[in-house]
């Protein structure tokens, strides 16, 4: 109460250095160049109105093919399409850059493939901002990849993905847990971590572990300082919890497009990015950084529980993150576990951009921010605020998106995810490994 | 050199845009969730997408007239509030502002997939469906006004609807929130245990204002479509957050602040993008590229965002004692 009393003559002045402070920082703004850009809405930079079109037509026997499905991914970029009557087609995507192109076998007429098994082909884009993509067609019988094999594929790349999803998520769960915050600036985090690798390995040419291992221990050192330079001084000032979260809102849009601001809004490979796919495993092929990738994965998580586990800070961690007073009571230093479970917190989540940015593949300002949500319904489907749970929704997330492409168009795979949040929230609001007492 | 006039008649006709209705009108219906009810809707861009989609969608495909194309919009947004409501009204604040923060996602994605491609046109949106509400325009055409506010007879209809949607749903807002049902939802806000041991059926009372204030931003999405096309990457969440920032700064549990709020928050974001954008021509940030300076002002919302919420909550027009925040 004190604090109102002494804050109060100094909060018109204060105010006023606020509006200041917005007007000046305003100031130093600026896109709508013409007036007609000022009345355009403007809250999107990233625009999908997109500039850049793949197109073409698919004929056999000079006989258009209507109904035959194109995708086109890359740069974190997935959409699809069907031909018209006329056999043609149009993909619009974001970037100027690669993208590869597959047209789907399955689409086409009995006995027509793709000639020299090229129903995949790299496009990418000359002068113009319009790249015609043309598939070769001839008799024969394709060899398809059975349903049983595809499932197997598409299971393999979601524990891939759902490991990575983990790495996230525990972290962000941690944070939930000890502090009650629901961090949008998680995705931040995880950026951060992908754009310190893309700097250390790419412009700064250092071997790949060790840019690994700074761009880590970088990612760790935002957490600590997020923690020491905002957060902590707003849990002194006792700001509540949906405060803090609308907090962590602008901070993350502020540090999102700082990113932008520095780093540009294309899409960069990191070294190594773009291996063959060389190691197969009955009908799964892989490139040697999904292996390396789930492989760190696997043993970074077995570390983090092993730390929760046995080590005494762990437990502290796990008590304070079931109850804080009770814990502070016992004599743990609250302050001090909520510090490390930032620091740890953010060193995991950089470890997660690093491996989302093999896994897309590619490093963009706003990579994190696609797949907080992901993040978030990880945590949630899990339980909100528990390590473990984190572990098992990410997982179940991971393998969700990736199996629902066999049934979902490609550009509709988080669609499902974001619907198994809903739908877990209305039958079992507490998360899978969640205690009922959590929800309130 | 800087055309100084230029700039300051840009910003000055931001101040009765139909964009800065629309978003004073999202602003509004955020305010009956956040302000008044202390619902945390994060997903106020899904509302406003259900209304520029179903206006625009009934009728291009459909072919109805005006009236029903907004009831359209109306109705898919009543049925997307009772979606979002039925989970997560009886859970903590936090699992409200998850949940529709991913089902604003969901429709984006939805809108922009190329499996629908013949009824919402996907990346590139929609356009062509200002036909109706321009033939009932009562203004002859021809160029009316004075000085930064000149515009041809449709501009004019179109911002005279817009404002007077605005003012009627202020002057609506504000005679419930002087009702019995507003007290009651001013209760929820500040002890809903409170309430509900008065025999208030408080998930009612919080339906009712997550339909309400959704219906708002739905109003507000036909009115933000008016000047421009439907397209789907304006309903990002950025968007949601840009409301916010327009309810912090004039103040969560008021009338005028959310209108104020965004009449300020356009001007000020207009001029000083003008500003920049001809000081980095001019040569003043060598240091800065055009796409840089244009990029400078989404930070600077996320810090307004940051430092309103920790040292204004109330924001310009808000008592201190209404804005406890919900725990």
């Amino acid at each position: 109460m004190e604090s109102t009393q002494s804050v109060r003559p100094h909060s018109r002045g204060r105010w006023l250095i606020l509006l200041g402070l917005l007007v000046s920082a305003l100031t130093l703004s600026g896109i709508a160049a013409s007036p007609a850009m000022a009345d355009e809405g403007g809250t999107d930079s990233q625009a999908e109105e997109f500039e850049y079109f793949f197109s073409g037509n698919v004929k056999y026997n000079d006989e258009p093919l209507e109904g035959v499905s194109i995708s086109v991914s890359g740069n974190g970029y997935e959409a699809e399409t069907e031909t018209d009557e006329n056999g043609q087609w149009t993909i619009g995507v974001p970037e100027k850059d690669a993208y590869e192109v597959t047209l789907d076998e399955d689409t086409l007429p009995e006995g027509v493939i793709v000639e020299d098994g090229q129903s995949t082909v790299d496009a990418e884009f000359g002068l113009t901002s319009r790249k015609a993509v043309n598939f070769f067609l001839g008799e024969g019988q394709r060899v398809t990849t059975d349903y049983g094999a595809q499932v197997l594929i598409r299971v393999v790349n979601g524990l891939n993905f759902g490991l990575l999803l983990a790495l996230a998520a525990i972290g962000l769960s941690l944070i939930f847990g000890t502090t009650g915050l629901s961090n949008f600036a998680h995705a931040e985090m995880i950026t951060f971590g992908a754009l310190m690798m893309l700097t250390f390995s790419t412009t700064l040419a250092f071997p790949v572990w060790l840019a690994i291992l700074i761009a880590v221990v970088l990612a760790a050192g935002l957490g600590w300082t997020l923690d020491a330079g905002l957060w902590k001084p707003l849990r002194k000032r006792g700001v509540g919890l949906i405060p803090l979260m609308i907090v962590s809102i602008g901070l993350s849009l502020a540090l999102r497009y700082t990113f932008q601001f520095f780093y540009g809004g294309s899409t960069r490979q990191l070294p190594g990015a773009t291996l063959p796919r060389e190691i197969s495993l009955g009908p799964i092929l892989l490139s040697w950084i999904d292996v390396a990738s789930m492989a760190t994965s696997v043993v970074v998580l077995l570390a983090v529980a092993y730390f929760l586990l046995r080590t005494r800070i762990g437990k502290a961690t796990r008590a304070v993150s079931d109850n804080a007073p009770l814990a502070a009571a016992s004599g743990i230093d609250v302050d001090r576990v909520i510090r490390i479970v930032w620091v740890l917190g953010g060193g995991l989540a950089g470890l997660a951009g690093i491996l989302w940015a093999y896994f897309r593949p590619g490093v963009s300002w706003d990579m994190g921010f696609q797949i907080l949500l992901l993040v978030f319904a990880a945590v949630t489907l899990g339980g909100l605020g528990t390590a473990f749970g984190a572990l098992v929704g990410s997982l179940i997330v991971g393998l969700f998106i990736e199996v629902s492409t066999l049934w979902l168009p490609s550009d509709m795979k988080y669609v499902g995810a974001l619907l198994v949040l809903i739908l877990v929230l209305l039958f079992r609001p507490q998360g899978i490994l969640g205690r009922r007492e959590r929800i309130g | 050199m800087i055309d100084w006039i230029q700039i300051f008649s840009n910003a000055a006709q931001e101040l009765i845009s139909p964009t800065t209705a629309a978003y004073a009108l999202a602003a509004l219906g955020l305010a009956i969730h956040f302000g008044y009810t202390g619902l945390l809707n994060f997903g106020q861009a899904g509302f406003m997408a259900l209304g520029a989609y179903g206006f625009a969608i009934s009728t291009l495909t459909f072919g109805f007239p005006v009236w029903a194309s907004v009831l359209v919009g109306i109705g898919a947004s009543i049925v997307f509030a009772l979606i979002l409501g039925i989970p997560t009204l009886r859970l903590r604040a936090d699992y409200l502002a998850i949940v529709t923060i991913a089902a604003a996602e969901i429709l984006r994605l939805i809108f922009t997939t190329n499996t629908f491609d013949d009824v919402t046109g996907s990346a590139s949106g929609l356009q062509g469906y200002k036909g109706g509400l321009a033939a009932l325009n009562p203004i002859p055409p021809g160029t009316y006004g004075f000085g930064p506010f000149t515009y041809n007879a449709y501009d004019w209809w179109i911002r005279i609807l817009g404002w007077t949607v605005v003012i009627l749903a202020a002057l609506f807002t504000w005679s419930i929130m002087r009702s019995p049902w507003g007290r009651v939802i001013k209760g929820i806000r500040e002890d809903e245990d409170a309430v509900r041991a008065l025999g208030k059926n408080v998930y009612s009372y919080k339906m009712q204002s997550l339909i309400l204030g959704g219906a708002f931003g739905t109003l507000g999405g036909m009115i933000f479509i008016m000047p421009r096309a439907v397209v789907p990457a304006n309903y990002q969440t950025s968007l949601t957050f840009f409301i916010y920032a327009i309810l912090l700064l004039g103040g969560a549990a008021t009338i005028l602040g959310p209108i104020v709020g965004s009449m300020i928050f356009w001007v000020l974001l207009s001029f000083f993008s003008g500003f920049m954008a001809r000081a980095v021509e001019a040569g003043w940030f060598p240091f800065m590229t055009q796409v840089q300076a244009g990029q400078l002002r989404f930070i600077l919302v996320g810090i307004a965002i940051m430092l309103l919420v920790v040292f204004r909550p109330q924001g310009i027009f808000g008592n201190k004692k209404e804005l406890s925040f919900v725990r």
